[in-house]
């Protein structure tokens, strides 16, 4: 069995967005679109002021709503433990993106049917990092099998400060954030 | 007569919006609901080398090709840069090659300059009547020295080839005098080398970094964030100096949040700390450098106390930094910044910089500075030309600390260094100035390549009157930015990843290596690399024997042969390392019995500057404050967003999307002041009544009150950019100032001011 996860090492990250782009271009996100982005939070008054980047994606749940919630059973989850999408019978209906605390669901321009990210599944399957790890200048992201014991992403949730985005939304994600150091403050985010 | 007008341009761009749309989607994905799509990694792909050309940084990459069209680029592990990790703009140049906006043919002006009527023309008919022009120009203003060139990317080079073949001196580029120049220089006149392209800073062994308006991260350079990340990691503590809650202030132990244009102040203050104290590398300093007589007692009145005064820091803090430093040293690095052009007196605050570096022993230490060293590689044997090609790159170029030493029958350069400013290569504004006023003498013709002058260059209302000036002005691009729209001639250059191009020659550490480019698809319209248009255009000026090559295979081999290369090889390898023959630290030197490599005339580090002081300037930097805001005015400060190269890539959908429009960054207690909501849209106006376009407000704690920030490179003016459709505010509109230093050349443009102006508006 495997037990896919996904960590990003707040310390490290610099905000930089090249996890986002590589997603674009290895997943053929259509254009307006995004199965990954980033924004930053602020925190505190001039001077004491704290900033902190956050990362905007699937996040795998174990108890994944979007997958109870499928009228189609489009939206499973696999042996792997990655909720994916079985396209094919997806009637692209919504509910799902209603489901999700992390918004991090969309209907794809171009097919027509809900879509997110799938942790490059097709590159994890060949023994691959997911293209957004792949890339990170930093270093800042980790993946792997929180099975096997002397994995990677299993060390650094061993010897970091671990918490998972929005804990009170009872989904158990496969996301980890590391040596967070801001609460969650409402995002500001970016018209588009 | 006119065939081709600016509607028509839009009408066009438009109609190859759609047809690639169709095509993208037969190709990369299956527009049917409820059908899964069809990846490019489902198929057979080809990978091709190259180095990335989206920043002047060049990464080795590697794209991937499925059916004939690029649909990713990725770091090249093998190459030392990237290490196989990419930015987001590196990853972002298959929509570059893609962009519907693209110049797609030669094109003529039939209008007046600047209004944009064009026809379409064959590439002879077009480089015919460019050399016709650019001939006449040289016969009726005197000689090649009437014709100025400015360049930039890769392929900037070869155009300033033309410039040296035919013998004008007034060639460059924009990285000197609105960047780096003044860094380079300070670095000369004090160690006798340069910083150099990528910045040879030890972080892998430093303790204690001291960032001083350095934005890594929002600098997105592959290199650097990975090391300076890797240092924090490995337990360096970090200060930043920085009006601004930069990126790396949010990793810092320290933010000095500096009152703008006091940071020299700041540098003595720590200088006078580390001698005052005896915290500085006494046996280094006394080994090395010479002048620390001087430098005690022209410092010793520059103490934190008087610093904190005029820096609006507490003194606790600079003292506690100080002596930071010092503790660490010499695993105690203060990185210097790459935009160095700030307020004019650029040169001597670099200089302190660099002596107070000295002062903690790392120049040439582990945790410092180390000694970079280029690859060998054999140069093409081109005829012994007129001058020297300064090229179109970002380092000093010209001999930076030496006299020109032109031929008797060539002009001086017109930007009057020797006159205005003592060193370096080509000042870009002081150039744009004398072709407008004709002072020394009339420019006449000008070429430009990949430099975006319009957004580029401070006093943009001059630029136009430069512009207007000339009696023929080509341009060379991908794009049809602002500047390309203005020219007689548009060329339009092929993009990176569709021609050869010369070798990247790179470092990093004690690792020289060279990186090949070949093209990774064949020209997606009638386009040409740079090489060729400059070689086409050289032969019909008549300097054909300057460009003895037929083809560039021909050119890349020659230079190969001597490694036991073949371009057939590179396409494999991509990237050769050379074996560590260089020395990256002074013990490397002494263990081989040679002298340290300072190239000033003393041999030594230089603390105090003889050549300075026989120049008539400070031999010893000296604190002089720069002008104040007027009343109800922001000082405007200016930087990078992370997913943008300058003005270069907000056309690009994949960045664009991600970081659509800038903001200008207001404090949140100033901004109640003006009754200012976040998200609104406002005009700014400068203190010369310069308007900008409308831009929303990002209410801040995480910058002074006493200035705005906005990132450079939006609000572009060109019709034919559908995809950047004109969002947000250039900086440029409203730096219609700037501060010469009369060292370096270099125009420091953080000397202009903003209010408010209207509120309202929207993002276009």
């Amino acid at each position: 069995m495997t037990d896919y996860a996904m960590a990003v090492d707040l310390k490290k990250c610099v905000g930089c967005g090249a996890c986002a782009v590589a997603c674009k271009a290895e997943n053929q996100v259509p254009d307006g679109v995004f199965r990954l982005t980033t924004h930053e939070e602020e925190q505190g008054t001039f001077p004491d002021v704290e900033t902190e980047f956050r990362h905007d994606q699937c996040r795998h749940c174990d108890n994944a709503p979007c997958v109870s919630v499928c009228p189609t059973r489009s939206s499973y989850t696999a042996e792997s433990g990655l909720v994916r999408i079985d396209y094919s019978k997806c009637i692209g209906c919504k509910a799902c993106m209603v489901a999700c605390p992390y918004d991090a669901r969309f209907i794809n321009p171009e097919g027509g049917y809900a879509d997110k990210c799938t942790y490059c599944f097709h590159r994890v399957k060949e023994g691959k990092d997911p293209a957004c790890v792949n890339t990170c200048p930093t270093g800042a992201r980790i993946f792997g099998d929180l099975d096997d014991p002397n994995s990677e992403i299993r060390k650094e949730l061993r010897d970091n400060r671990v918490s998972t985005p929005k804990e009170e939304a009872g989904t158990d994600p496969r996301f980890f954030y590391l040596n967070k150091k801001l609460e969650e403050v409402k995002a500001r985010w970016k018209s588009r | 007569m006119t065939d081709f007008s600016r509607r028509d341009f839009l009408k066009l761009s438009a109609a190859t919006v759609g047809a690639l749309t169709l095509s993208g989607a037969g190709e990369f994905g299956e527009a049917r609901a409820g059908s899964a799509p069809s990846y490019w990694w489902q198929r057979e792909t080809a990978t091709k080398s190259s180095y990335c050309d989206m920043c002047y940084w060049h990464c080795g990459i590697k794209a991937e090709v499925a059916d004939g069209r690029v649909a990713k680029i990725y770091g090249d592990e093998d190459d030392p840069l990237s290490q196989g990790n990419l930015c987001p703009r590196g990853q972002a140049g298959v929509k570059q090659l893609y962009n519907p906006d693209r110049l797609k043919q030669p094109l003529i002006n039939v209008g007046e300059r600047g209004e944009g009527d064009y026809r379409k023309a064959t590439w002879s008919e077009a480089l015919d009547y460019a050399a016709e022009k650019l001939s006449k120009v040289s016969e009726k203003w005197d000689g090649p020295e009437s014709i100025a060139w400015l360049n930039h990317c890769t392929s900037g080079s070869w155009f300033s080839h033309i410039a040296a073949a035919w013998g004008s001196p007034n060639s460059g580029g924009p990285a000197h005098s609105l960047c780096l120049g003044s860094r380079e220089i300070a670095s000369q006149l004090t160690f006798g080398l340069p910083v150099g392209e990528h910045m040879p800073v030890d972080w892998e062994n430093t303790e204690f970094i001291t960032l001083i308006g350095n934005h890594i991260g929002e600098n997105t350079h592959n290199t650097l964030m990975r090391d300076f990340v890797g240092a924090l990691e490995g337990g360096a503590r970090l200060a930043v100096v920085d009006p601004r809650y930069s990126t790396p202030a949010s990793k810092s132990d320290y933010w000095l949040p500096i009152k703008p244009g006091t940071d020299t102040a700041l540098l003595l203050s720590w200088i006078n700390l580390l001698v005052t104290e005896d915290r500085y590398d006494r046996s280094y300093v006394e080994k090395y450098a010479t002048g620390l007589e001087e430098l005690e007692k022209r410092v010793k009145d520059y103490t934190p106390e008087w610093a904190a005064e005029v820096t609006d820091l507490d003194r606790e803090t600079i003292e506690e930094v100080g002596r930071e430093m010092a503790r660490y040293r010499p695993h105690a690095v203060v990185p210097p910044n790459r935009k160095a052009s700030w307020y004019g007196n650029d040169t001597q605050r670099m200089r302190a910089l660099f002596i107070l570096n000295t002062l903690l022993g790392n120049y040439g230490r582990e945790g410092g500075f180390y000694f970079s060293a280029s690859p060998w590689i054999q140069d093409y044997s081109f005829p012994s030309m007129k001058l020297e090609n300064t090229g179109g790159g970002c380092g000093g170029g010209g001999g930076a600390l030496g006299e020109d030493t032109l031929p008797e029958d060539v002009r001086e350069r017109a930007d009057k260094k020797g006159e205005k400013f003592l060193y370096g290569s080509l000042s870009e504004p002081e150039l744009i100035e004398a072709m407008a006023s004709e002072d020394p003498y009339p420019i006449k013709g000008l070429v430009v390549t990949g430099n975006n002058i319009f957004h580029s260059a401070p006093k943009k209302e001059r630029t136009k009157e430069a512009l207007k000036n000339l009696d023929f002005y080509m341009a060379v691009d991908i794009l049809p930015q602002e500047h390309v729209m203005w020219a007689d001639v548009v060329l339009p250059e092929s993009t990176y990843l569709e021609r050869y191009d010369d070798f990247f020659i790179g470092h990093h550490k004690s690792t020289p290596f060279i990186s090949f480019r070949e093209p990774a698809v064949d020209p997606l319209y009638n386009t040409e690399p740079g090489w060729w248009i400059a070689k086409e255009l050289g032969k019909r000026l008549g300097l054909g024997e300057y460009f003895p090559f037929e083809d560039f295979e021909e050119y890349l081999n020659e230079r190969l042969g001597p490694l036991g290369l073949s371009v057939e090889e590179m396409k494999e390898k991509g990237i050769v390392k050379q074996p560590q023959l260089s020395q990256p630290y002074l013990k490397d030197y002494e263990s081989q019995g040679q002298e340290p490599p300072f190239g000033t005339p003393s041999g030594k580090i230089e603390l105090y500057s003889e050549r300075l002081e026989e120049n008539g300037f400070d031999p010893v930097p000296t604190y002089e404050g720069v002008e104040e805001p007027p009343e109800n005015y922001f000082r405007l400060l200016y930087g990078r967003s992370p997913v943008h190269s300058f003005s270069r890539t907000q056309n690009n959908p994949w960045l664009s999307e991600i970081d659509p429009e800038n903001e200008v960054w207001i404090n949140s207690s100033a901004a109640e002041d003006l009754g200012l909501e976040d998200g609104e849209y406002v005009i700014l106006e400068n203190q010369e009544g310069k308007r900008s376009k409308s831009i929303r407000v990002k209410k801040t704690d995480r910058i002074r009150e006493d200035c705005v920030y906005m990132v450079h490179g939006f609000g572009h003016e060109t019709p034919g950019m559908e995809q950047q459709d004109g969002k947000g505010a250039s900086d440029i509109e409203l730096q219609s100032d700037y501060e010469l230093d009369e060292i370096s050349g270099s125009a420091g443009m953080n000397v202009n001011y903003v209010k408010i102006a209207e509120r309202g508006g929207s993002a276009q």
